[in-house]
């Protein structure tokens, strides 16, 4: 029965991971950036969805959109603001700017919302516990599990059907190429950054219906673990973000379950070093050809 | 033999540091004589010394060696570890009493451990590139934060204990290390001199590797991999050295800090003080030596200065080091600001005809002064 509910506890874990990592590996994927203020991203969707539940007495569906129209407005401006004028730049340049945007985002909300640790509401999410045999399962785990998979199936049909799909897929393969067939790469790369943003927020109030403690850094050791399970699964590809953001859930609560609860982040991050050892292009990646 | 421009305008630069690290020391050896110089600065000289040498040897990771380190607190924290941990065995086991053997003994065990731990890192780490590079030496920074968390090292009965996870040490074990509590009961003996005598050291093996044949290598490795490796150069050995010595120094540094204050507990070497240092040396010039001592001097002493600027010290990092990365790195930017400062360029040119000398040192400092006017902006 114990392992069972960690298994169903890893899954749900793991499906918030996954939705971020999708942030990560199509940003990754089409602008070649590690965007590390996506992890920040979260926190500040979580805590829009906090204010307007908590203060403005909005409806949860409508708290949950608000969130995201907020974080997909922070996305595009991150993006026209700071990452777009280094487009040309070393990937060191562009890394740093990124670390200093990650630092931007949670010293303002440290200013906005000050350090105490804010207290996520209940909603429909996380109001009810199902019962299945002796398994008591929290209905935010099944809500986060749900929500993985139709994003995920959303998220493929776009890419694979739509014209935006296709161009994005045009500019992760050859960005000069996508250009000379008249796709508008910066156009392509914003959007990239707003679906990945609106995906932030979604993650930020499923992440807090199931653990809802609310503070600046909130965002920071989720989204760097979400990379991990980005990379974990081969980074640019959405299915493997999708596998390894599951996989690295359920290896993390296991971890914690039958090793050592104080060691759990060193084994989230000592995957994440034998993988990159291993199979430096992930589980799901395409090896690519470097050429002079 | 003729000295080439270059050659000379180099050892004007490594004069300059020199003397400048040096003047400075002895201003300030002097206030201290005199009893002239305010309490909160004498209590931050040591952490500067520590500082600039966590400055200048990330330096060499990211300026000259042109790879991503942020896990560069971590090293920091071994040897701050070791060192209090060594401090403390050689009292109550060996009854070692004099305090500068026993720094001496302290530092060197904190460098030799953070190298080990930075050769064990580097291996693996440095056959990877860029962004996985850098999310790789983070996620080591986190894995030995998470380790010494849960690490347990007492004496007792002449002998040390230790144990992980396991809280259990002997019954009468004076412990040293205490999980999550850190390196507990530390007798400060830290000095001043000490700390001058290591920025000293960090600064005669980083020029000197920087201007070596070693360092010549490292740097063709950071422009252009694939055409240092089809030249002969074995990038991997190289890199490992740049990523090994910067781990000593690093570690050196961690020793004396820990030696410096009666606690040390890992919190204090998260990710944050890896982006602090980080923040130190792209103010200070990615690759300027002399850029990284001044910078992490001076963020060093001016929060302590401007106490109401200290809310505010991350968010104004956060900005400028955006600001910075645009400016430096943007094309159409660059261009304006090369077009602003174009005028002062050509007096700096026509100076340094008529005094070949202090030109070619204003002209080595050139990039440097740019960065300062940027920070401004």
């Amino acid at each position: 029965m114990i392992f069972l509910d960690n298994l169903i506890n890893g899954l749900s874990l793991g499906s918030i991971y996954a939705i971020i990592a999708l942030g990560y590996t199509m940003v990754y994927g089409i602008a070649k950036m590690l965007n590390f203020a996506h992890g920040d991203v979260i926190m500040v969707g979580a805590y829009i969805a906090f204010c307007a539940l908590q203060y403005w007495g909005f409806p949860p569906v409508l708290a949950i959109v608000a969130a995201m129209a907020v974080c997909t407005a922070l996305g595009v401006t991150i993006e026209g603001l700071a990452y777009r004028p280094l487009r040309q730049a070393a990937s060191l340049a562009v890394l740093i700017t990124a670390i200093g945007m990650s630092y931007l985002l949670q010293n303002t909300a440290l200013m906005i919302w000050g350090a105490n640790p804010k207290s996520f509401p209940r909603t429909f999410i996380n109001g009810t516990t199902l019962r299945i045999g002796q398994l008591s399962v929290s209905s935010a785990t099944i809500i986060t599990i749900l929500a993985n998979i139709v994003i995920m199936i959303a998220l493929t049909l776009f890419t694979a059907k739509t014209k935006m799909g296709k161009a994005m897929r045009c500019v992760s393969e050859d960005r000069g190429a996508a250009e000379l067939m008249g796709i508008n790469v910066n156009r392509t790369i914003s959007v990239t950054f707003a679906i990945g943003s609106a995906l932030a927020a979604i993650a930020g109030v499923l992440l807090c219906s199931s653990y809802p403690i609310l503070q600046p850094t909130t965002g920071s050791m989720p989204g760097i673990k979400a990379f991990t399970a980005a990379v974990f699964g081969g980074i640019g590809s959405i299915p493997g973000a999708m596998l390894g953001g599951v996989l690295l859930g359920v290896i993390e609560i296991f971890g914690k379950a039958y090793i050592s609860t104080e060691l759990g982040d060193a084994i989230v991050f000592a995957v994440l070093i034998v993988v990159l050892l291993v199979k430096p292009s992930g589980l799901l990646g395409k090896q690519i050809r470097e050429k002079v | 033999m003729k000295m080439t421009r270059a050659k000379r305008s180099k050892i004007i630069y490594n004069i300059v540091t020199f003397a400048l690290v040096i003047g400075a020391f002895f201003i300030l050896q002097s206030m201290i004589d005199a009893k002239t110089i305010s309490r909160s600065l004498k209590g931050q000289l040591v952490p500067i010394c520590c500082w600039i040498v966590m400055a200048v040897s990330l330096n060499l990771v990211i300026g000259i060696s042109g790879e991503l380190s942020l896990g560069h607190a971590g090293f920091m924290s071994v040897g701050a570890y070791t060192g209090a941990v060594i401090s403390g065995v050689l009292v109550n086991l060996y009854g070692v009493q004099d305090t500068t053997l026993r720094l001496v003994i302290a530092i060197a065990a904190g460098g030799v451990m953070a190298g080990i731990v930075g050769a064990l890192i580097g291996i693996p780490v440095l056959r990877l590139r860029g962004d996985y590079l850098a999310i790789v030496t983070l996620a080591f920074g986190e894995i030995i934060r998470n380790l010494v968390n849960v690490l347990y090292i007492g004496t007792g009965d002449g002998r040390v204990y230790s144990s992980i996870l396991n809280k259990k040490l002997p019954e009468g074990v004076t412990m040293l290390v205490d999980g999550a509590k850190g390196a507990v009961k530390i007798k400060p003996i830290s000095t001043f001199m000490a700390g001058f005598i290591l920025i000293l050291i960090t600064l005669v093996v980083v020029l000197n590797l920087v201007n070596s044949r070693a360092g010549r290598a490292i740097k063709a490795t950071r422009d252009n991999r694939i055409a240092a490796e089809s030249m002969g150069v074995n990038v991997t050995k190289y890199k490992m050295m740049a990523f090994v010595t910067a781990a000593v120094l690093a570690g050196m540094a961690g020793a004396l800090y820990g030696l410096n204050s009666s606690t040390v507990v890992p919190t204090q070497f998260t990710f944050n003080q890896s982006i602090n240092v980080l923040v130190f040396v792209v103010l200070g010039g990615l690759g300027n030596i002399l850029g990284s001592v001044i910078s992490a001097t001076a963020l060093t002493v001016l929060p302590e200065v401007l106490r109401a600027f200290a809310d505010y010290r991350m968010l104004v990092y956060a900005v400028v080091l955006i600001l910075v990365m645009i400016f430096t790195n943007n094309p159409t930017i660059r261009a304006i600001t090369s077009r602003l400062f174009a005028p002062l360029k050509s007096f700096f040119r026509r100076a340094a005809k008529y005094a070949p000398a202090v030109g070619g040192a204003v002209k080595e400092l050139g990039g440097e002064e740019e960065g300062e006017e940027q920070k401004h902006e």
